[in-house]
């Protein structure tokens, strides 16, 4: 060997044109290297390298420059030298697992002296100069609010041990100067590792250094910069000083790591002055479709956000809010959906950048459920104008109208016998099922009136399924809505009637037993009736009471007809909510990369020696679907049931009317 | 280092409790229940066949057979990963946090870890369940807001609910790596 002390890893892979051969390098090919650096097959990345040479070949002349220089960038590390845990407590070093195989050097990482436990983010290679190592370090804290620090040595030993290598790791603890003072060594066997963490500063007995106890944890570094930890811990702002370790033990890890990405960058091609090892240093990640939609992005959400004012602009134009429109606006499902999309389009089409990781997932969900949405209706389209299935379609409605019309009255004739063998009041009976056929004859031929034009207004409206599956979905539901017009006007008839004799009785029975409403008082106060008001009363109580079973029977019926229609409505609306709320593009992180969300981490205790550090193996534990969907799921556009079931039934039986959808003077109480 | 004395649950099972000590610091429980056997998956088999065979002599009604045959595929499969659980471990590592994993009949492990600066105690509790009074170990966690409150119990080895005894063994263990926690730690 040239200068008698055997350097092992310093020549190896020291010139870029080496690169491929980690393993062993001939003695030859090092001396000549070393000897003759301008000579090397690339003359210029080797003579980048020559003064870095400098170090590990001459460390007794330049021992002096060395430690002058250490002293005057060791106030970086102050800080974190001031706060150090109490000792006896179990130290615990979390090591990256893409570094195990990498070759001797220094740990840089961060230290968090309130869990006393050592983030290892990467291993600096030999050869380097302390000075630009620290520079390193310098720049990257400036970046990322990281207080990062030379933690302590690496040694991987792949052939024999080396005792000068050993001493030389020691020498380094003294340039850099940090407490404890980390020093990890793998053995040739890849489990058999050791860990000594020793302390200068505070020794409990003077004159040995203390020794901690050490417990290494492996983690994957590329799962846990990507992962996001949930519930998302209310981190301090990037640009606040770097007391970040006020988040738990475990998030402080994950936030280190995440913050760190300046230091991942660079990868092993780069000609850097610090040579670093870590979960990129093979090559940095990158994808060009990736890059290319990013920069695309830029000018179309410009673009697109202009169009969509300006269609904001144009639906908030005065026309559309006079009375009879606004009326129906509000409706109809269509334009509640219509609204609802053009608030998704202008969240997901925003300028603003994506303040934190929610926000973003937020959009992402948005945009991926609208391009299903998309996707889908576009499918229905192509399905319904192929084939002139729209015709067929229109045929098919009229008969079906016409049936249900026939079949109406087919019950109203039942109606105004003796249903269900029941004996009802025969004039009143008579009357209302004539009203009620009356109006059936003006439905069929207000639909006889339509039929021409439905095979064109179908056409139309199938056109708005490339708006999307759901807006198709509420057209349908609007078009069920018309066309059960009928059923509609006869359950408010019946239900007022209803209601009315309802109101009658009450008020009668209250004079029957002598008492009254109060309205000032909003109360029942006793009350003393003349005779022929009891009488009177009385009576009209007795024709109520007598006349109610006509009625009710009525009202039953066409109730019933009714809750069917707002079930096959209410059935639309759920899976056109279900559509707009499902957190779709976050059910695919789960699916696909479920270290991306994750509830917390896991750990596997490996395989264990007397004697040696115990190692753990740090895994994401991947957030449960019910929770990402919880967690992550869009507001819908607020088509919900407005009664719960015992209000449903208490209203039915006071024959209030019911409606499907929700009133927008509700929204606001 | 392993032993494996045998325990009953509280209806009498037999479970075995596996304790494996890696360091002082760290140490895991193991309890496993007895596997599935195959006397009472015959058992439930054989009736649900037989049922459906005495209702397609009823209504002749081929549908009925293959009905019973998908019914009992899915709900053994569905009881093999959603209910049936195999093995419970409980791995506590000082100044790191407590561990707890179930594992299903089909593979399924569903973890969950504990962070130690969240954890206030470990104790032994007891509980009404059905008839009876029955003790198990639960977790106490801190409350962040209130640094003496409890905030949670979180109850360990649910599905094998053992007996006093195993869980005085585990609750002993679990103090000593607890007590060396609190004298080493940085007090608040």
């Amino acid at each position: 060997m040239g200068g008698g002390v055997g350097w092992p890893g310093v020549g190896v892979g020291q010139c870029p044109c080496e690169m491929g051969s980690w393993g062993p390098v001939s003695l030859h090919d090092q001396t000549q290297s070393r000897a003759a650096p301008t000579h090397g097959p690339c003359g210029r990345a080797c003579m980048k390298s020559g003064p870095s040479v400098v170090l590990p070949a001459a460390l007794g002349p330049s021992a002096v420059v060395v430690v002058v220089v250490a002293a005057a960038v060791a106030a970086l590390d102050r800080a974190s030298l001031l706060s150090s845990s109490v000792p006896g407590m179990v130290l615990k070093a979390f090591f990256p697992t893409c570094c195990a195989s990498a070759d001797s050097g220094l740990l840089v990482g961060r230290w968090v002296p309130e869990q006393s436990s050592a983030v290892v983010l990467a291993v600096v290679h030999f050869p380097f100069i302390p000075i630009q190592v620290k520079e390193l370090l310098a720049q990257v804290h400036q970046a990322s609010r990281v207080g990062l620090a030379v933690l302590g040595t690496w040694c991987h030993r792949r052939q024999e041990a080396e005792e000068s290598l050993g001493h030389f790791l020691e020498g380094l603890g003294a340039i850099f100067s940090h407490e404890p003072w980390l020093q990890l060594c793998r053995e040739r066997g890849s489990k058999l590792w050791s860990c000594k963490a020793t302390r200068r500063q505070v020794p409990p007995h003077p004159g040995a250094p203390y020794e901690d106890q050490v417990m290494l944890v492996f983690y994957d570094q590329r799962k846990v910069l990507l992962s996001q930890l949930h519930p998302p811990a209310d981190l301090p702002d990037r640009q606040a000083a770097d007391a970040t370790a006020s988040a738990g033990g475990l998030a402080a890890v994950f936030d280190t790591v995440a913050r760190s990405e300046a230091l991942f960058r660079s990868d092993r091609f780069d000609e850097g002055p610090v040579r670093l090892s870590h979960w990129q240093s093979e090559g940095v990640e990158a994808s060009i479709l990736a890059e290319l939609a990013k920069r695309a992005s830029g000018p179309v959400c410009v673009l697109l956000a202009c169009l969509l004012s300006l269609i904001s602009a144009a639906s908030a134009c005065r026309v559309f809010t006079l009375w009879p429109l606004s009326f129906v606006w509000s409706k109809l499902s269509v334009c509640e959906q219509l609204r609802h999309r053009l608030e998704q389009l202008t969240l997901v089409f925003s300028t603003q950048k994506a303040e934190n990781p929610t926000q973003l997932m937020r959009k992402a969900n948005v945009l991926v459920s609208v391009l299903l949405d998309v996707a889908l209706g576009l499918a229905l389209l192509s399905w319904l104008h192929g084939k002139d299935r729209i015709g067929q379609l229109a045929e098919a409605l009229v008969p079906v109208a016409d049936h249900v019309a026939e079949e109406l009255q087919h019950l109203l004739q039942w109606l105004m016998g003796a249903p269900a063998g029941l004996k009802m009041n025969r004039a009143l009976d008579q009357v209302l099922g004539r009203f009620f056929l009356y109006h059936l004859h003006l439905w069929i031929s207000y639909i006889h009136l339509m039929s021409p034009f439905i095979e064109r207004i179908l056409w139309h409206v199938g056109l708005s399924a490339c708006l999307g599956l759901t807006v198709a979905l509420s057209v349908l539901s609007d078009i069920i809505a018309l066309l059960t017009f009928h059923i509609y006007c006869f359950y408010v008839y019946g239900a007022r009637l209803y209601c009315l004799k309802i109101c009658g009785l009450s008020s009668l029975w209250r004079l029957f037993r002598g008492k009254k409403w109060n309205v000032l008082r909003q109360r029942v106060d006793s009350c003393s009736y003349d005779l022929d008001q009891l009488f009177i009363g009385t009576l009209l109580f007795t024709i109520l009471v007598f006349l109610l079973p006509t009625t009710a029977l009525y009202y039953l019926v066409f109730t019933l007809l009714r809750l069917l229609v707002v079930a096959v409505q209410g059935l639309t609306h759920l899976l056109v909510d279900l559509i707009n709320s499902l957190p779709l593009y976050s059910l695919g992180l789960r699916l696909c990369r479920p270290y991306r969300l994750a509830a917390g981490v896991k750990f596997r205790v490996l395989e264990h020696e007397a004697g040696r550090p115990l190692r753990l193996l740090m895994q994401i534990n991947p957030l449960p679907y019910g929770r990402v969907v919880h967690t992550y799921r869009l507001p819908g556009c607020g088509c919900h049931p407005t009664h719960s079931w015992g209000s449903l039934c208490r209203k039915l039986f006071f024959g209030e009317l019911i409606y499907p959808w929700r009133q927008r003077g509700d929204k606001q109480d | 280092m392993e032993d494996e004395p045998s325990f009953s649950d509280i209806c009498g099972g037999r479970l075995a409790l596996q304790r494996r000590d890696y360091s002082p610091s760290c140490r895991e429980f193991c309890l496993s229940c007895p596997r599935l056997s195959l006397r009472s998956l015959t058992a439930v088999t054989c009736t649900v066949w037989l049922a459906a065979y005495g209702l397609f002599t009823l209504c002749e009604n081929s549908m009925i057979l293959s009905a019973a045959i998908f019914i009992t595929l899915l709900g053994l499969l569905g009881y093999l990963h959603f209910v049936k659980i195999d093995q419970e471990t409980l791995l506590i590592i000082d100044s790191l946090g407590i561990q707890m994993t179930s594992s299903y009949a089909s593979g399924k492990e569903c973890t969950t870890f504990i962070e130690m600066g969240k954890v206030k105690d470990v104790v032994i509790n007891e509980a009404v369940y059905m008839q009876k009074v029955i003790y198990y170990l639960c977790i106490l966690l801190k409350d962040p807001v209130e640094p003496n409150g409890i905030s949670q119990v979180v109850p360990v080895f649910q599905s094998a609910k053992p007996r006093l005894d195993c869980l005085i063994e585990v609750y002993r263990s679990c103090q000593e790596i607890l007590a060396h926690q609190k004298t080493t730690s940085p007090s608040p």
